[in-house]
């Protein structure tokens, strides 16, 4: 294989053949933003924030599906570049419900460490409310619609990791869902592995693992009981 | 089949024609207006009037004129009826012996005839697209004889260079370059496809062409195949379109069965096999990776390109993609030489275009002109203008992903170059002429909710994006906008234009640009004084007032 060099934000790498410009950059330990992307899965191209410049041609490319060439020259950083990946997520955020405040996710997710990163601050579009569902059918693991960013990673892991072919799309444009088998309930898909690969490669809090979302808690209502007779009988009996 | 065959098949047909022919439109336009009883009364009628020998009724394709449907056209002497009522036919039969009829003539000599010229339509309106006989009588499947026989592939990519065409479906890119690349490639296996998922709404010019003339673009794809070196093809057609499926599917099967698809076409070693595939109505599947992902039985979503399909497409295997208008091309150039087409249009746009013309003007229906013919001359003069006494505000161009080209250029030549410096594109061929009574913003609105309602919703910018402009336009055109919003407007068009992944969602501003770039007051006569306040303020909340 023949070695590749280029340049990219003004410093020489070199790279091997066939890479892509995402690999490149990272292991010459420049990062490129992405949501899509997923290290061992094909590259898809989706989320367009790791989208770069090309010196010599007007069309912005995105780093994880281009492959370097020779004498390349690429931009990662530019004012236009940053701006179109502000509004990008800003319409992600629009787009679902993403309460980070209650969510599964809070404080290691990746669309949250993204707009800190990029310095989204605010969000200028109407916020689009859509009401959607949470599927807690599984026995292991739930998913929440409202945080989805179809990115379709759980998809990949799920065909070509697994190999089980139970996650899909379903559906166009905004009404896009990720589904289990034909539209059904997860828990009741009879081709799920219950592997989990799809809930850790999720970049957000839409897949997740049962019994650590804050809200499931159970109720010991047994302890009541307790409390009734102690004052009535002035006893506590354990 | 052989040469002596054809030419046998050919003789017969045109020995057996009568001394009139009776011809009726049976296109989706026309059998819409009852087109088929029509057809039913007039057999009737001959029978009736027992004029088998002399009269033959033929149910044919397109006739152009489709306001005007059911047509029916009489030759001898070559008068055109419009607006044909099943009890009419009686009456339309008996003019052959002399008698008179009631019913509205066409004008032949009107520019909306006048100024056509026929390439791609050329059995248009005249043979029964059914009967492949007859396709072979005017010429048909010669072409693919003499290329098989005559002709290295190399030579057939020549020819099609040397001609000029370029790709009917929209970008226009030159058919030459796209099928030499398919050809250079060493792949064993190679695919031909036909794009015919038409989904630009005004759009109907390759649904005429598949219903009128569907052996023209087996033939075009059978001499591509032969070209690139593909064995196998796939016509990719809308669900939509159910009569152009059924007269693909019965001209596939008269072509196999008389030895011009399948092995050894033409008895020489080429292999060809064609097999339809039908699109479930998604209208990015117009795009090729789409297309192709869908005839591999995947969910339809375009792909990063590159690799372009030439090198990698259907099956991982190299393609050729091409639209129906431009297969239909393929057999009049090799039949009449690339130097024949290429002196047609302009400079860098050869040959003649299909266009649907609709919207506000007198004549709609389908029109095939050369290119570089003006605007004006199209819907002024053959379209005849807006239909009583209006004023022609704008012409759409290119659908969901063109343009509205205002008034004052009108005089623009039609051709590739200058549609694209005005902001719109050929595109497949659908035209839309707008009134005075159009509001451009409603317009820009009505193409949004389209490309929103069918963005595939893979890449962020064109599921998100379209959805926050529409509704921004929506705020528009309820007066509620500010003009900040109209500034997120244009940031949120440059942003989907430069960041989507495929066409749908590079062009799906392309109606808002060109609206605000021609029609910029319409948008901020539109605007609310800022700031916008509900017309009626809440009621103060109970026990606080």
């Amino acid at each position: 294989m023949a070695a590749k060099v280029f340049t990219i934000d003004g410093q020489e790498i070199s790279a091997t053949e066939g890479q892509s410009v995402l690999e490149a950059a990272h292991e010459a330990g420049i990062r490129i933003p992405t949501l899509c992307h997923l290290e061992g899965v094909m590259d898809v191209g989706a989320c367009r924030l790791c989208l770069v410049e090309i010196a010599g041609s007007n069309k912005l490319v995105p780093a994880c599906t281009t492959q370097v060439a020779d004498g390349m020259v690429v931009a990662t950083t530019s004012e236009r570049l940053q701006r179109y990946r502000r509004l990008l997520l800003e319409l992600l955020f629009a787009e679902r419900n993403h309460v980070c405040a209650v969510c599964v996710s809070n404080g290691h997710c990746e669309l949250q460490s993204l707009a800190m990163h990029l310095g989204m601050d605010h969000v200028s579009f109407p916020y689009t409310f859509p009401k959607l569902e949470v599927d807690l059918t599984h026995r292991l693991f739930g998913m929440d619609h409202n945080r989805c960013v179809l990115c379709g990673r759980c998809v990949r892991v799920c065909w070509y990791v697994e190999g089980a072919a139970t996650k899909n799309f379903s559906g166009r444009g905004a009404s896009s869902r990720i589904i289990s088998d034909l539209n059904q309930p997860w828990g009741e898909s009879r081709t799920c592995t219950a592997c989990g690969k799809c809930v850790h490669a999720c970049p957000t809090g839409a897949l997740f693992e049962k019994g650590t979302t804050v809200g499931e808690m159970q109720k010991d209502r047994g302890k009541l009981e307790y409390i009734v007779t102690a004052r009535e009988k002035k006893q506590w009996i354990v | 089949m052989v040469l002596a065959e054809l030419i046998a098949i050919k003789e017969r047909e045109l020995a057996a024609r009568k001394p009139v022919v009776i011809t009726c439109c049976l296109a989706a336009g026309c059998l819409s207006s009852a087109g088929q009883a029509v057809k039913e009364a007039l057999d009737q009628a001959v029978k009736t009037a027992s004029l088998d020998a002399e009269v033959e009724v033929r149910g044919v394709g397109c006739m152009r004129l489709c306001c005007e449907g059911p047509l029916v056209f009489i030759d001898p002497p070559g008068t055109l009826y419009q607006q044909v009522k099943p009890e009419d036919a009686a009456s339309l039969v008996g003019t052959v012996r002399g008698g008179t009829t009631h019913v509205a003539r066409g004008e032949p000599n009107h520019p909306f005839f006048a100024r056509q010229m026929s390439i791609v339509l050329e059995n248009s309106g005249f043979m029964d697209p059914e009967r492949i006989e007859a396709y072979i009588a005017r010429d048909g499947y010669l072409a693919v004889r003499n290329v098989l026989r005559e002709m290295t592939p190399a030579e057939v990519v020549s020819e099609i260079t040397r001609s000029g065409l370029r790709g009917r479906g929209g970008a226009g890119y030159p058919t030459g370059l796209k099928w030499s690349t398919v050809a250079k490639t060493s792949s064993a296996k190679k695919y031909v496809i036909c794009n015919a998922d038409e989904g630009d709404p005004g759009a109907f010019m390759d649904r005429s062409v598949l219903e009128s003339d569907p052996h023209r673009v087996l033939e075009g794809m059978i001499i591509a195949a032969y070209a690139v070196g593909a064995d196998q093809g796939y016509i990719y057609v809308r669900a939509e379109y159910p009569l152009a499926i059924s007269r693909l599917q019965t001209a596939i099967r008269q072509a196999k069965q008389l030895g011009l698809l399948g092995s050894g076409v033409f008895e020489s070693p080429f292999n060809f096999n064609l097999d339809i595939r039908i699109g479930a109505g998604a209208f990015v599947c117009g795009e090729e990776t789409a297309l192709m992902a869908s005839v591999e039985g995947r969910r339809g979503q375009p792909r990063p390109r590159p690799p372009f399909p030439a090198e990698s497409g259907l099956f991982g295997q190299p393609t050729l993609i091409n639209n129906v208008e431009t297969f239909a091309c393929v057999p009049p150039i090799l039949r009449r030489g690339a130097e024949w087409f290429a002196a047609i249009g302009t400079e860098r746009s050869k040959g003649t275009k299909v266009f649907a013309l609709a919207g506000k003007v007198k004549h709609t229906g389908l029109i095939e002109v050369p290119m570089g013919m003006t605007l004006r001359e199209i819907v002024q003069d053959m379209g005849g203008g807006v239909p009583d006494g209006g004023q022609i505000k704008a012409v759409q161009t290119g659908g969901p992903s063109g343009g509205c080209i205002p008034a004052a250029h009108l005089d623009t030549p039609v051709d590739y170059e200058s549609l694209g410096r005005l902001g719109s594109i050929m595109g497949s061929g659908g035209m839309i002429v707008m009134d005075q009574q159009d509001n451009m913003v409603d317009v820009a609105r009505f193409f949004m909710e389209f490309c929103k309602d069918e963005s595939c919703g893979k890449c962020v910018p064109c599921r998100a994006g379209t959805v926050q402009m529409h509704a921004l336009l929506c705020r528009l055109l309820a007066r509620q906008a500010t003009a900040r919003d109209l500034a997120k407007l244009e940031e949120l068009c440059d942003l989907v234009r430069n960041t989507s992944l495929c066409g749908l969602g590079i062009t799906a501003p392309n109606p808002v640009l060109s609206t605000l770039r021609f029609f910029r007051q319409e948008y901020l006569d539109l605007l609310a004084p800022e700031p916008w306040k509900p017309a009626t303020p809440p009621a103060p909340l109970p026990g606080l007032g």
